[in-house]
C-alpha cells in the first residue's frame, strides 16, 4: 500500500516537471531549470522558518519568487555585467545554494530540514504524513499538494500551448508579431520555480533536474512532434518513478536516487536505439 | 574568540595542515577553472563534479575503504565517463550541450546519492564520513590525505604552468593551434584529465554539489580585473586560497559546520564585489565614466553657448548674465549652475560682478568644439550624403569625442573646408 | 513619392556600445520589390531588425505606412534568417505555417479551421501543400525558407520584411520565391529583403537600398547600378566613421544627448 503512495507522488512530480523541463531543453534553457532547483533553496529555509511550518501558500510563493529572482540575477549578471552566460548561472545558483546550506545549518534545529535530504528528499516519509479530516484518512497530504500542481502545470501548457510552442521555436518572429515574449518567459520561469519548491520536500534538489530534464531528453529522441514528445514525456516520468521505487527497496539505497538512476538508464537504452537505428537505416531525404 | 586566536597563532600543527592543504586545493581549483572559463565550458566543470560521486562510491565498496588514492581512481573513472557522455551525446543527438550538460550531471549525481545511501543503509562500520563528499569538511582531513591531496594540487599546477604557452593557445585560439601543428587533442585531452583532478581534489574542502563554484567564481571574478591570462590566473588562485583559508577557520570553530558553503560564499563576496568595483570593468566604474562624460557634455556645450552668442554679437567679449545663458533654453538652471562653476575652476571662464566672460583660453577650446562640430556637419553632409538639416543632431554628440587625430584626418579628407553645410564659418586656431 | 511604406529618419543603432548604423535617411515606396545590399557587415540585418522593432534604436526613428510600428503590426510580417531557428524542434511545416495566424488576441484561442485553409493557401503558393505533414527537420535548406515565407503569407500582410531568404536555396525554391514576388507586386504588396549578392540583385528587385553602415544610395534600380556608388558601397568602410566608431564604443558614449 505504501508502495503506491510513493511511486504515485513520484509521478506526479515527475510528470509536472517533465512537461515543464520540455520547454527548457527546447529553449535551450536546461541548465537554467538546474540553477533555479538549487536558488529556491534559501527562499524555502526562510519561509520554514518564518512560517513554522511546512506547506504553508505564503512560503511557496516567496519561495518560487525566488526563483524568479534567480533568472533575474543571471541576467544581471550578463547583460549589464557582460559576464559570459555559462559563469551567469554558475555563479547565481552555488551562492545562493551555499546561502540555503548555511541557512540549514545555523538554524538546524527550527527547521525540518537535514542538509543532506535537500539533496535528495525524504519521499519514503510521503506516506507517514496523511491528512486526516475528522474519521477520514484521504491518504498522504502530499499527494493531494502534487496532484493539484499537476493539474496547474496542465492547465498553463494547455491554456498555453500556443504562445508557449511560438516563442519557444522562434523568439524574433514572435516579437514581430507583437506577442509579449517576457512574458512566456517569466511564466516558464515562475511555473519551474514554484514546482521546484513544491517537489523539493519530496525528493530533494537533484531529482527535480533529473525529472526536468532526463525525460524530456529521452522523448525529444524518439519524436519530432511537440504533443507526442510531451506524452513521451509523461510516460518515462512515471516508469522512472516505478521502476526507480522499486530498486530502491531492492538494493536498499534513496528512493530519488534511484529514481534519477533509472531515468538516466532509460536515456542510455533510447540513445542507443536511435543510434544503432541510424546506423542500420540512413536518414532519407525527401526533395 | 579564544578559537580564533589560537587558530590564527598556527601554533596546532593540524591547523597549519589543514589550512595550508585547502588553501592550495582552491588556488588548484582556481586556475584550472581559469581554462574552463575561458573555453565556456564552465557548466562542464559542475557536470563533472557532480559525476564524480559515484565514482568514489563505487571505489569504495570495491576497495572497502576510503583509501585516498582508490578514490581518486574512482573519481577519474567517472570523470572521465561523464566527459565522454556530454561529448557523445552533444555528437550523436539532436540535443545540445546544455541538457547534456543536465542529463549526465543529474543521472550521475542520482546514481551517486543511491550508491552513497546503500553503504549507509548497509551499516558498514568504514563508510562513516562517506557523505562529507557532498558538501565537504576540512576538518576531518588527516594528515595523510592532505599531503597526497595537496600534492596532487601542486603537481597540476606545476604541469599547468609547464604547457601554459600551449593552454592558453588551444583556449583563445584552437584552429590557429592547428594551424601550427600543436597537438590540439592530446593537450585537450590533458586539460581534461587536469580539470577532473583538480575537482577530484577539491572536493575535499567544498565537496561535489558545490565544487562548481570553486572553478568558475573565482575566474569570473578575476576577469574584471583583468583581461591578460596570466594576471587573471593570479588573482583566481588568490581568491581560491583565501576562500579556502576562510573555510578552514569555519570549520575550526564550528566543527559541525559543512566547509563547502563558507569556501563558496567567500568566493562569491570577492567575486560580486569584483564585478561590482573593479577599476574599469567593474559596475561602478562604468558608472562614473558615464557621469564623467555627462559632464564633460555639460561643460563644452556652455563653451559653444558663449561662442555662438558672441558670433551672433560680432563680440566674444561680452559679460552674459546667468539669466541671457539660461534664455537659450538649453539647460536646467541647476545643470548650468554647476558647468559653469566647473569651467571657472579650470580658468576657461571668469566671473565679475555676477556677470560671466569667456577667457582667452575657453574661447580657445570652444573654438574647437565648433570646428569639429562644423567639420563633422560636413563630413556627414559630403560623405554619408545626408541633408544640411539632419546633420547637427549627430554632430551635437560626436562633437565630443573627436580627437586631435581624427581632427586632422578630416581636415584633411575634407580638403581644409572654410565653411560647413549650413554656411558658417569653421575656426581654426589663429598662429600666434 | 506617392506611397511610402517604410521611412526611416536618421536611424543611428549601436551594437555592444558601437554603432553599426549611422544617420539612415531613405524613403521606400509602396508596391516595389526592394533589395537592401551591401558587404558584410554593413549592418544590413540590424536594420530589418530596428525596422522590426527587434533592436533600440540610439537616435532617429522608422515609420511604416506613415505610422508608428506598433500601430501597424497587423500588416507587417517579418521572415527571418533560416539560420535562427532550430530545425531540430518538433513541429510540422503546417504547425510552423500555422503560427503565421497566432495574433496576441488569439493566443489562447484554439486554431479555427479558416486559420488551417489560410495555411493551406499560403502553402499551395510556395508549392509546399503536399510536405504540410511533414517534420521540419526532414526538409531541406530551400524547402524551409518556403516554410517560413509560406508563414509570413499566412499572415495576410502588406509589407514583407525578408532576411536573406535566398541564401543556400536550390532553383526550384529561388523559382517560386521570384514567382511569389511577381505576384505580390501585382496585388500592391511590397516586399523588402536583406541579400547578400550584387549580382543577382539586379534580375531580383525594382528598388535597391545600398548600404555600408550608412546609406550609400536608395533608389530605382537603374540609377543605382553605376560604378561609382557601387565602388563606395563596396570599397571598405569609411574610415573616419569606424574610428569615431570606435571611439563611441571606448568611451561608452552616448550617441545622443538627451
Amino acid at each position: 500500500m505504501e508502495a503506491i503512495w510513493i511511486i504515485a507522488v513520484g509521478s506526479l512530480i515527475a510528470i509536472s516537471c517533465g512537461l515543464l523541463g520540455s520547454f527548457l531543453v527546447l529553449r535551450k534553457m536546461a541548465m537554467v531549470g538546474d540553477a533555479i532547483s538549487h536558488a529556491v533553496l534559501p527562499g524555502i529555509v526562510l519561509a520554514y522558518l518564518f512560517s513554522g511550518s511546512r506547506g504553508t501558500i505564503p512560503m511557496l510563493i516567496g519561495a518560487a519568487a525566488l526563483g524568479v529572482l534567480t533568472t533575474l540575477l543571471i541576467e544581471l549578471f550578463y547583460k549589464q555585467a557582460k559576464l559570459q552566460v555559462d559563469a551567469s548561472i554558475g555563479i547565481t545558483f552555488t551562492w545562493l545554494f551555499a546561502i540555503g546550506i548555511i541557512l540549514i545549518s545555523l538554524f538546524a534545529g527550527q527547521v525540518d530540514l537535514d542538509q543532506d535530504c535537500v539533496l535528495y528528499g525524504e519521499i519514503a516519509y510521503v506516506p507517514l504524513d496523511l491528512w486526516i479530516i475528522g474519521d477520514f484518512n484521504l491518504g498522504p497530504r502530499t499527494l493531494y499538494i502534487a496532484g493539484f500542481m499537476l493539474l496547474v502545470v496542465l492547465f498553463i501548457i494547455v491554456r498555453g500551448y500556443k504562445g508557449l510552442f511560438l516563442t519557444t521555436f522562434n523568439e524574433e518572429y514572435a516579437s514581430a508579431l507583437g506577442i509579449k515574449v517576457a512574458f512566456w518567459h517569466y511564466l516558464l520561469m515562475s511555473s519551474v520555480s514554484l514546482t521546484t519548491v513544491i517537489s523539493f520536500e519530496s525528493v530533494g534538489a537533484i531529482l527535480v533536474v533529473a525529472f526536468l530534464i532526463v525525460p524530456p531528453a529521452t522523448a525529444y529522441l524518439l519524436t519530432n512532434q511537440l504533443k507526442s514528445m510531451l506524452w513521451l514525456t509523461a510516460l518515462f516520468a512515471v516508469l522512472s518513478s516505478v521502476f526507480g521505487y522499486y530498486l530502491a527497496v531492492l538494493i536498499n539505497g534513496s528512493i530519488a536516487g534511484a529514481m534519477a538512476s533509472v531515468a538516466g538508464i532509460l536515456f542510455v537504452m533510447v540513445w542507443g536505439y536511435t543510434v544503432l537505428k541510424r546506423r542500420v537505416e540512413p536518414k532519407l531525404i525527401q526533395k | 574568540m579564544n578559537d580564533t586566536i589560537r587558530f590564527l597563532s598556527f601554533t596546532d600543527p593540524n591547523v597549519r595542515y589543514v589550512v595550508l592543504g585547502t588553501m592550495i586545493l582552491g588556488a588548484t581549483a582556481a586556475m584550472v577553472g581559469c581554462f574552463s572559463f575561458l573555453r565556456k565550458r564552465a557548466l562542464v566543470g559542475d557536470a563533472i563534479a557532480h559525476s564524480i560521486l559515484p565514482g568514489v562510491c563505487l571505489s569504495f565498496m570495491i576497495s572497502g575503504e576510503k583509501d585516498p588514492l582508490w578514490l581518486i581512481l574512482g573519481a577519474i573513472f567517472s570523470g572521465w565517463l561523464s566527459l565522454l557522455m556530454i561529448d557523445g551525446i552533444s555528437r550523436t543527438t539532436k540535443l545540445k550541450s546544455d541538457a547534456a550538460i543536465g542529463i549526465v550531471l543529474s543521472v550521475f549525481f542520482g546514481f551517486g546519492i543511491l550508491l552513497l545511501t546503500t553503504i549507509q543503509h548497509s551499516g558498514n562500520a568504514a563508510q562513516a564520513g562517506l557523505d562529507k563528499f557532498l558538501f565537504g569538511k576540512a576538518a576531518s582531513l588527516t594528515k595523510d590525505d592532505i599531503m597526497i591531496f595537496s600534492g596532487i594540487g601542486v603537481f597540476l599546477i606545476l604541469i599547468i604552468l609547464l604547457l601554459y604557452k600551449e593552454f592558453k593557445l588551444i583556449s583563445f585560439n584552437p584552429e590557429y593551434a592547428k594551424v601550427i601543428g600543436l597537438p590540439v587533442k592530446f593537450l585537450e585531452f590533458l586539460l581534461a584529465t587536469i580539470t577532473i583532478l583538480s575537482v577530484a581534489v577539491g572536493i575535499q574542502a567544498v565537496g561535489v554539489v558545490l565544487m562548481a563554484a570553486l572553478l568558475i567564481t573565482p575566474a569570473s571574478g578575476a576577469r574584471f580585473w583583468s583581461d591578460r591570462l596570466g594576471i587573471m590566473i593570479i588573482i583566481a588562485c588568490v581568491f581560491g586560497a583565501a576562500s579556502g583559508f576562510l573555510g578552514s577557520y569555519v570549520s575550526y570553530i564550528a566543527p559541525a559546520m559543512p566547509t563547502g558553503p563558507w569556501v563558496v560564499m567567500a568566493l562569491s563576496v570577492l567575486t560580486i564585489g569584483s564585478i561590482w568595483f573593479a577599476p574599469k570593468r567593474g559596475v561602478f566604474s562604468k558608472w562614473r565614466t558615464f557621469w564623467k562624460n555627462k559632464d564633460q557634455i555639460l561643460t563644452e556645450n556652455i563653451l559653444k553657448l558663449f561662442y555662438h552668442l558672441g558670433e551672433a554679437d560680432g563680440n566674444f567679449e561680452t559679460a552674459r548674465s546667468f539669466q541671457s545663458l539660461m534664455e537659450s533654453d538649453r539647460f536646467r538652471a541647476y545643470d548650468l549652475g554647476k558647468g559653469l562653476r566647473k569651467l571657472k575652476k579650470r580658468n576657461l571662464i571668469r566671473k565679475k560682478d555676477a556677470q560671466w566672460f569667456i577667457t582667452a583660453s575657453g574661447l580657445k577650446e570652444a573654438s574647437r568644439i565648433i570646428r569639429l562640430h562644423r567639420l563633422w556637419e560636413l563630413y556627414l553632409n559630403q560623405r554619408l550624403k545626408l541633408e544640411p538639416d539632419h546633420v547637427h543632431n549627430d554632430a551635437e554628440a560626436i562633437e565630443h569625442i573627436i580627437t586631435p587625430e581624427i581632427e586632422a584626418q578630416l581636415a584633411s579628407e575634407l580638403d581644409s573646408p572654410t565653411e560647413d553645410p549650413h554656411a558658417s564659418k569653421i575656426p581654426y586656431p589663429t598662429q600666434s | 513619392m506617392k506611397d511610402i511604406a517604410i521611412e526611416t529618419h536618421n536611424l543611428t543603432v549601436s551594437y555592444n556600445r558601437r554603432p553599426v548604423l549611422w544617420n539612415i535617411d531613405f524613403k521606400l515606396p509602396v508596391g516595389q520589390i526592394i533589395g537592401i545590399i551591401g558587404p558584410n557587415g554593413s549592418g544590413k540585418t540590424t536594420l530589418l531588425k530596428a525596422i522590426m522593432g527587434l533592436v533600440k534604436s540610439s537616435s532617429g526613428y522608422v515609420k511604416i505606412f506613415d505610422q508608428e510600428l506598433e500601430d501597424v503590426r497587423a500588416r507587417i510580417s517579418y521572415v527571418p534568417q533560416r539560420e535562427s531557428v532550430d530545425w531540430d524542434f518538433p513541429a510540422s511545416v503546417m504547425d510552423v505555417v500555422l503560427m503565421g495566424r497566432y495574433r496576441s488576441h488569439n493566443l489562447f484561442k484554439r486554431i479555427q479551421q479558416k486559420d488551417r485553409d489560410l495555411a493551406a493557401e499560403a502553402l499551395e503558393k510556395v508549392n509546399m501543400l503536399e510536405y504540410s505533414k511533414r517534420q521540419i527537420n526532414q526538409l531541406s535548406g530551400g524547402q524551409q525558407q518556403r516554410v517560413f515565407i509560406a508563414r509570413s503569407l499566412a499572415q495576410g500582410a502588406d509589407l514583407y520584411i525578408m532576411d536573406e531568404p535566398f541564401v543556400g536555396v536550390d532553383a526550384a525554391t529561388e523559382e517560386a520565391i521570384l514567382k511569389l514576388f511577381a505576384e505580390m507586386k501585382a496585388e500592391g504588396k511590397t516586399v523588402v529583403v536583406v541579400h547578400h549578392d550584387l549580382q543577382t540583385a539586379k534580375d531580383y528587385f525594382d528598388w535597391i537600398v545600398l548600404l555600408n553602415t550608412r546609406m550609400v544610395a536608395a533608389g530605382p534600380k537603374e540609377e543605382i547600378f553605376n560604378q561609382d556608388l557601387l565602388q563606395e558601397a563596396y570599397g571598405g568602410k569609411l574610415d573616419v566613421l569606424s574610428k569615431v566608431g570606435e571611439l563611441v564604443r571606448e568611451r561608452d558614449f552616448p550617441i545622443r544627448e538627451k
